[in-house]
């Protein structure tokens, strides 16, 4: 119980597929100017790495070695193109938002690198563990990221006005930089720069 | 002495074990301002000159004097010329001085306590590098920028451009510049147009620098005459807009050794070349700007004179300084011309620059390693 526990748990802190493997950045910096499509984006993707995680885990002992990487984009893409279509049908304003980096979850390296490195050698139900603990530390910076870029950089929380219009009255500017996509990245490394000296001292 | 005594009387309190041990970094920073350190390096060889860290940032602080005072000065002139009311010269400089003292105020406070804080934390001995940077930050903002943006930006440049990285002399890219840069692209509003540069303008003023103006498809009959310019009677940053006083800084930087003098003219010539292609395409008016013009508007002297030869973040190699001047000048006028979202090319020149320095040094570092290999090698072949 406790080792599948940690599977989950572990990759929201000391083995953090962004902050610690360095993985999965490029869409970090893309959907995180506001909340709701981060969220969102962040489901996705727990979704596909969960279920591909325990798809390929499944396939594991069937597929041959030398066309294993076919094999795993095949699965990926398929779910893939499954939550795309769902949020296209359920939450068309987001998938509007989320446009081309939805299809791109293919090529997100944390989905492949899990396929690669835990799911071919792991059972399917430790690999699904897995794979939704990737998922879900992978979305716990995409969140905090796009919490700080929206409440700063546009005053707002999923789309509500948090910020008072008497600070504004007073002279306060929206930041224009946490709308840029090189704060996201200055935002991730600084969440990395608090975090590892706390794991460096366990 | 009294104050010696004193010191050396609560001295104990602050060593290892002492009350307030925690406070060893300001204590020393304090004590070490005030005298002397008796400390002196022990053990190994060392190069020993009277140039020191101290000494050096203060020549810089001195040599910023020229362009404070002025700027100080064209504050209230440029006040009081847009209300088109007459001022004594003490009127004019004490306005001035009214709207300087309060950035500077707010750039030392946040600054140094951001710079005591890491210093303790760390354990290390707070050191002078922020009283450079400290003093150029209000140079370069416009005068009328909130106290607030002010004290964000310098919390910015000091903790993600300096401290993230380990402190003063371990920066990559010039923390004030980047102070600017972080106000001027999280609210531009406050940063460029034509409202920002004068203190409590009227209105009806037009307050376009000339940078502006350019950009705003002017042409250069439009510009104030050279000698406004070179005298620097004209709206800008605070420290920018005198050209004398830039060079007076500028000339005696380069007599103490501080300023490397191949980057300033590397810089100048890359400006100049770049302006010289430009005029010959002469497609856009922005084009057609002669490079006297330039140079004179703007920060581009400046960032040459200021900037671009911080010795932390310049190239550290003599042909790299040459292609690292170069590379400033030419892309400063680039982004100027081309494009037309940036007016001051020179701030984003220089920092990206100040990035790829390593790199060109590496390179003129492998391309000796190579010269030197071949000529060994043919110097063996004849000696057989």
């Amino acid at each position: 119980m406790s080792k599948n526990w940690n599977l989950i748990t572990a990759p929201l802190r000391k083995a953090n597929p962004v902050t610690v493997l360095i993985l999965g950045i490029c869409s970090a910096l893309a959907v995180t100017a506001k909340l709701k499509p981060a969220i969102v984006m962040a489901l996705s993707v727990t979704v596909v790495t969960g279920l591909s995680n325990f798809i390929i885990s499944l396939l594991r002992k069937g597929i041959p070695a030398k066309i294993r990487i076919i094999v795993q984009l095949i699965v990926v893409a398929t779910l893939v193109i499954l939550v795309d279509q769902f949020l296209k049908a359920f939450m068309y304003d987001v998938s509007k938002q989320l446009s081309v980096f939805v299809g791109l979850i293919i090529t997100n390296c944390i989905v492949m690198g899990r396929l690669e490195a835990f799911a071919m050698a792991h059972k399917p139900w430790e690999s699904l563990l897995d794979g939704l603990g990737n998922g879900l530390g992978y979305g716990s910076i995409l969140v905090m990221v796009a919490f700080c870029r929206e409440l700063f950089g546009s005053g707002t929380l999923l789309g509500y006005q948090v910020i008072p219009q008497g600070l504004y009255d007073f002279g306060y500017i929206n930041n224009g930089l946490m709308i840029l996509p090189p704060m996201a990245l200055i935002i991730i490394g600084i969440i990395i720069w608090l975090q590892k000296p706390e794991e460096d001292r366990k | 002495m009294g104050l010696r005594n004193y010191v050396d009387k609560i001295k104990p309190n602050f060593e290892q074990g002492g009350k307030f041990a925690k406070f060893h970094s300001t204590f020393e920073a304090f004590e070490t301002f005030l005298y002397t350190p008796k400390r002196v390096t022990a053990g190994g060889t060392h190069i020993r000159s009277y140039v020191d860290m101290k000494r050096s940032l203060i020549s810089v602080v001195i040599a910023l004097i020229p362009c404070f005072l002025f700027g100080t000065w064209n504050i209230g002139y440029q006040h009081f010329l847009s209300l088109g009311a007459d001022a004594t010269f003490w009127q004019t400089f004490g306005y001035g001085l009214l709207k300087v003292i309060p950035l500077y105020l707010v750039s030392y406070i946040v600054g140094l306590v951001i710079e005591f804080t890491f210093a303790e934390i760390r354990h290390e001995d707070v050191n002078e590098g922020y009283f450079v940077t400290g003093f150029l930050i209000p140079l370069i903002m416009p005068v009328d920028v909130p106290l607030w943006m002010l004290a964000l930006a310098v919390a910015f440049a000091v903790i993600i451009g300096k401290e993230v990285f380990g402190g003063s002399g371990m920066n990559v890219v010039n923390p004030a510049l980047l102070a600017r840069a972080f106000l001027f692209f999280s609210y531009p509003s406050k940063m460029t147009g034509d409202n920002v540069w004068i203190a409590e303008k009227a209105d009806a003023y037009s307050g376009a620098t000339p940078l502006g103006t350019i950009f705003d498809g002017g042409s250069v009959s439009e510009l104030p005459s050279l000698a406004d310019m070179f005298i620097g009677t004209i709206p800008g940053s605070i420290g920018e807009t005198s050209k004398i006083a830039i060079l007076i800084g500028g000339i005696f930087l380069i007599i103490t050794g501080i300023a490397s003098l191949r980057i300033i003219i590397a810089t100048f010539a890359g400006a100049v070349a770049m302006t010289l292609v430009f005029n010959a395409l002469g497609m856009t008016a922005a084009m057609e700007v002669p490079f006297y013009y330039h140079i004179l508007m703007g920060g581009f002297m400046f960032g040459t004179f200021f900037m671009a030869t911080d010795p932390v973040t310049a190239a550290q190699t003599n042909p790299g300084k040459w292609i690292y001047g170069f590379l400033i000048g030419a892309i400063a006028i680039l982004i100027r011309v081309a494009n037309p979202g940036y007016p001051e090319g020179m701030m984003l020149a220089i920092l990206l620059l100040n990035v790829f320095a390593p790199l060109i040094d590496w390179c003129v570092v492998a391309v000796n390693i190579r010269k030197r290999k071949k000529r060994w090698a043919s110097a063996e072949r004849s000696a057989r």
